[in-house]
């Protein structure tokens, strides 16, 4: 190859500017090299220094997660999270957002960041075995939402599919703080065996350094810097920012570096996501202590008259870089080109702990590979409490009206978005291909995977209720952990460890670093009281258009284990004359509710407090009972409240309900009865016979415990106080509003 | 002995062997597509659901010139079973072992969701154990399973009682709210007028086992195992 004419601009204060560089960061980047950095320095720099690959507002707060435990066998710190989950098994995963990309251009938004999240887990060599995702919009009545929303749920369709994994599981939410800024947090999970798993580290002077997967072109260059800027009118015109994907070499490459893995043919690899070429190799690098060289003009590329600037920052998907021993690069390759794969050995590994890129043989950048790694820079952002917050948290419930009509509410929170059923949503994607999935999607709190060669079962869930976070960020904090960890816990299995995925506005404004630093310290309060320690997670910020922010939405990824999955548990009532036990407190607040913003237009006051000893109580009592199969059906209460969760248990079964609430409706408005939400509760149901046994072990537990109601044969579904009928409708009423207001909604032409 | 033959981006080929060798305890392999036998010892050979070549172009169009394609097609002039489900399907369309074509699904998306399916020959490598007119339920997943042809290979198909299975509601009736994506005549599957090659959409290897709770699917395999003893 012949090399390629190049003029590069001259490193002005605008040029420097235009790369995201304060002036502090630039006298930084001054004083690490001794000189003037080269444009291709530059650019490195700045992709590396910008806060999507940094972290530099979070890494301060990132430090006081808890993320120890015996069985986490990888913290943060490396391209996914690992567990132990016995037989030596381990689970690896990881959550992350593509919430930029996804707004700017819907399908290939969100099947990148599938594809980038499947390659974070298989760089660990692990089999990607399950993916969830957490998504949120504006309003659906708006036209320009429903391409939204199509687009994200067709683009994740259309990557996981394609690739073979199934996609078992998430969360959608609506509201208008999303409107400039939609939410796109995919999460994945693997499996591989314990003494099999590979790492992101350059070790071994003179190891190669091989490219493998796509060539590389001009595409998605700055990618990274885009998620780091808030948006303003002209967003749209970042379109060529956004990478395109290819699920079937993904496919390719999946398998071939798992094949490669399994012949012990890699030393150290990483996959090429944000910044590339330049953030794998430097990662790579400062994890060993080591330095790379690379010779750019062995890169595959996809156009010729590339650049040493444009071929290290290019965000081209599906490749990867791998370690490897001189010896092994001929049997490695071969195994590539079996998958058709175009691959190249394009440097070493080297002592000095340098990044140095030549190109044609001239050095184009040297620096040390640490400082724009480990040693970017960081900061601890001013934070303050936002002065509208006192106001936002006062809630005079006197002057909120008591509805009466509950038939009429039950079924408006029945089709409120972010209660009715998902199914349209999950039936485009492919949510059992592998044959692992257990408990299928709308099924269960949790998705629950089947681990081949084991009885045991993986449960997970992705959770946040971003508008508690925005009403108290840290008592929301601990509501998404919590809530997180009892879907798992209401499947029958013990939570283990939890990744996140932080959504906030932008850090350099004190209100919402405030935000931040207060919803991590209550995840990390709710980490603590249950074990669950943070293993691996991602951080988005500057999600905020026109100086606007979000919500404050912190999405976390619980996983947990289920000895037995054969004895996993569903939402849906099973039997007819079953008994229905309320566990936990049996009342909750209206502060945040569903049920105060959907019906009354109101969203203030504070979301219930949370009890973390019961709710370490409660989640162990679950799993308890589900072993020693106490109880038919489990469901926890969330959006809605109790309502809602027997209805949703009444529907998913296709079982009638009569629910008496007199013992737990003694000095309760009603609609806090029967909407009011809080944390540590969840509906199960048991056969008559079992009653006395679950009432003895919840006793022992100090969960408290209501009996509530009996399933029936007719197919009505009714809750009453003393008597008196509080909502009295058949299932195929509330089943229809639940089952088909999703698609209503977005066959509406406004 | 079994064969699942791996096209670069198959991705039900595991699960495939997952049913055969660990439910239903038969022996089998896989072959991968670049090689150009089958093996002596196959009976039948699986075409296994997934997106191969990333199903670009159109689904199944790049791998049926696959170079084990060839080894496939004599297998199947000889008598050998051949199953294709789901993309296995679009690739023996493609492959001019069977008649006809998929159109994209009419809603123009991606379905994963069970349907029922009524039993319409009872004479082929993969429905062999089965009562007509039985219905069961399998899950479909594809975006291209909208089956199509013309009325003259209809008449053909027609003729030979070359449709295999058809898409119908719980109560076994056949009509157009119990097709899920637009198939002519609410066509399923196809047999050739052998009975030896035979082409589905659903996916009877995810309803073979109690833990996933349906199994429904197992039918399929152990008349493919019938039929494998039949050749021995």
């Amino acid at each position: 190859m012949k090399r390629p004419q190049m003029t590069e601009p001259q490193i002005t204060d605008r040029l420097i500017k235009e790369h995201g560089l304060k002036p502090d960061e630039y006298e930084t980047i001054l004083k690490i090299l001794g000189r003037m950095p080269t444009f291709t320095e530059l650019g490195i720099f700045s992709v590396m220094w910008s806060e999507h690959c940094s972290y530099k507002s979070s890494r301060i707060h990132l430090k006081n997660f808890p993320t120890e435990a015996p069985w986490v066998i990888q913290g943060p710190g490396e391209n996914a999270g690992v567990i132990d989950i016995g037989d030596n098994q381990a689970a690896v995963f990881k959550m992350e957002s593509h919430n930029h990309p996804s707004f700017i251009e819907p399908y290939q938004g969100a099947a990148t960041g599938v594809g980038g999240i499947l390659r974070d887990i298989f760089t660990m060599g692990a089999r990607p075995i399950a993916s969830l995702n957490s998504l949120r919009f504006g309003p659906l009545t708006d036209p320009y939402q429903k391409h939204l929303f199509s687009g994200v749920v067709s683009g994740i369709a259309g990557y996981g599919n394609c690739i073979g994994v199934p996609t078992v599981g998430g969360e959608i939410y609506v509201h208008p703080c999303y409107a400039g800024n939609i939410l796109v947090n995919a999460f994945n999970l693997g499996i591989a065996d314990i003494d099999r798993i590979f790492y992101g580290k350059a070790t071994g002077i003179g190891n190669l350094i091989v490219y493998v997967g796509s060539k590389t072109g001009k595409d998605g260059i700055h990618g990274v810097t885009m998620a780091s800027e808030e948006f303003t009118d002209d967003a749209q015109q970042k379109k060529p920012n956004v990478q395109v994907g290819d699920p079937f070499t993904e496919k390719l490459l999946l398998e071939a570096c798992l094949e490669a893995m399994k012949e012990n043919l890699i030393v150290g690899i990483q996959d090429m996501g944000g910044a590339g070429l330049t953030s794998s190799s430097s990662e790579m690098a400062a994890r060993a202590n080591m330095g790379i060289e690379l010779e750019l003009s062995r890169v595959p590329l996809r156009e010729a008259n590339m650049i040493p600037y444009e071929i290290m920052l290019s965000e081209s998907q599906e490749r990867m870089l791998i370690v490897a021993e001189e010896k092994n690069l001929e049997p490695l390759l071969s195994i590539f080109k079996k998958w058709d794969l175009e691959a190249a050995a394009i440097g070493h590994v080297s002592g000095d702990g340098y990044l140095r890129i030549k190109w044609f043989d001239e050095t184009v950048a040297e620096i040390p590979a640490s400082r724009i790694s480990t040693e970017a820079p960081m900061y601890d952002r001013p934070q303050s409490r936002p002065d509208y917050q006192d106001e936002l948290n006062i809630l005079d419930e006197s002057e909120i009206e008591v509805l009466t009509d509950n038939n009429d509410v039950l079924l408006k929170l029945l089709s409120s978005p972010n209660i009715a059923s998902k199914e349209l949503v999950w039936q485009e994607y492919d949510h059992m291909v592998r044959t692992s999935t257990v408990v299928l999607p709308g099924k269960g709190d949790a998705a629950v995977i089947r681990v081949h060669g084991s009885k045991k079962g993986i449960a997970m869930s992705v959770d946040c209720n971003s508008r508690y976070c925005y009403l108290d960020p840290y008592m929301g904090g601990i509501h998404t952990l919590t809530e997180s960890a009892r879907n798992v816990a209401a499947t029958g299995a013990k939570p283990l460890a939890v990744t996140d995925c932080l959504n906030f506005g932008n850090p350099e404004k004190p209100e919402v670093m405030w935000q931040f630093a207060e919803a991590l310290r209550g995840i990390s309060d709710a980490c603590r009281a249950l074990e669950i320690p943070v293993i691996s997670g991602n951080v988005s910020f500057y999600n905020e258009t026109k100086g606007t922010a979000i919500y404050p939405t912190p999405t976390v990824g619980v996983v947990g284990i289920i000895e037995d999955v054969s004895q996993a548990l569903t939402m849906g009532f099973k039997n007819i004359g079953d008994v229905v036990i309320l566990l936990g407190p049996s009342t909750g607040s209206l502060g945040g509710s569903e049920y105060l913003s959907l019906l009354h237009g109101i969203e203030r006051g504070l979301p219930h407090p949370v009890d973390l000893e019961m709710e370490m109580q409660l989640i162990e009592l679950m799993v308890k009972l589900c072993k020693n199969g106490l109880i038919v059906s489990s469901h926890d209460l969330s959006e809605g409240g109790l309502a809602v969760a027997l209805a949703e248990s009444s529907i998913t079964g296709n079982i009638g309900l009569n629910a008496e609430l007199k013992t737990i409706a003694k000095g309760v408005r009603t609609d806090t009865l029967l909407y009011g939400e809080s944390a540590s509760r969840i509906v199960v149901s048991a056969k008559p016979d079992a009653v006395a046994n679950i009432e003895s072990m919840t006793k022992e537990a100090s969960v408290p415990c209501h009996v509530i109601g009996k399933t029936v044969e007719n197919k009505m579904f009714k809750i009453t106080i003393d008597g008196n009928i509080l909502m009295n409708l058949p299932l195929t009423t509330i089943s229809s509003a639940y089952k088909e207001s999703l698609q209503r909604g977005l066959n509406d032409r406004v | 002995m079994f064969a699942i033959v791996v096209f670069p981006g198959s991705n039900c080929d595991h699960d495939c062997y997952h049913v055969l060798k660990h439910v239903c305890g038969a022996d089998v392999k896989f072959v991968w597509h670049k090689e150009t036998a089958i093996g002596s010892d196959v009976k039948v050979v699986i075409l296994p659901g997934g997106f191969s070549h990333g199903d670009y172009l159109r689904a199944g169009a790049i791998a049926g010139f696959s170079p084990i394609m060839s080894a496939v097609s004599e297998f199947a002039a000889n008598g050998g079973g051949v199953i294709g489900i789901c993309n296995g399907f679009q690739i023996l369309l493609e492959a001019g072992l069977l008649p006809g074509a998929m159109l994209r699904n009419k809603n123009l998306k991606f379905i994963c969701k069970d349907v029922y399916i009524k039993v319409k020959n009872t004479n082929t490598a993969a429905t062999s154990t089965l009562r007509e007119g039985q219905v069961l339920k399998i899950p479909i997943a594809h975006a291209e399973g909208n089956y199509y042809a013309d009325m003259a290979t209809l008449n053909r198909l027609k003729e030979h009682n070359g449709i295999a299975f058809t898409y119908c509601q719980s109560n076994g009736e056949e009509n157009d709210s119990a097709n899920p994506n637009g198939a002519v005549l609410n066509i399923a599957g196809i047999t050739n007028s052998a009975g030896n090659v035979v082409g589905m959409m659903p996916h009877p290897e995810r309803c073979s086992e109690e833990m996933l709770g349906n199994t429904d699917g197992r039918a399929i395999f152990e008349s493919a195992l019938q039929f494998v003893k039949n050749k021995l």
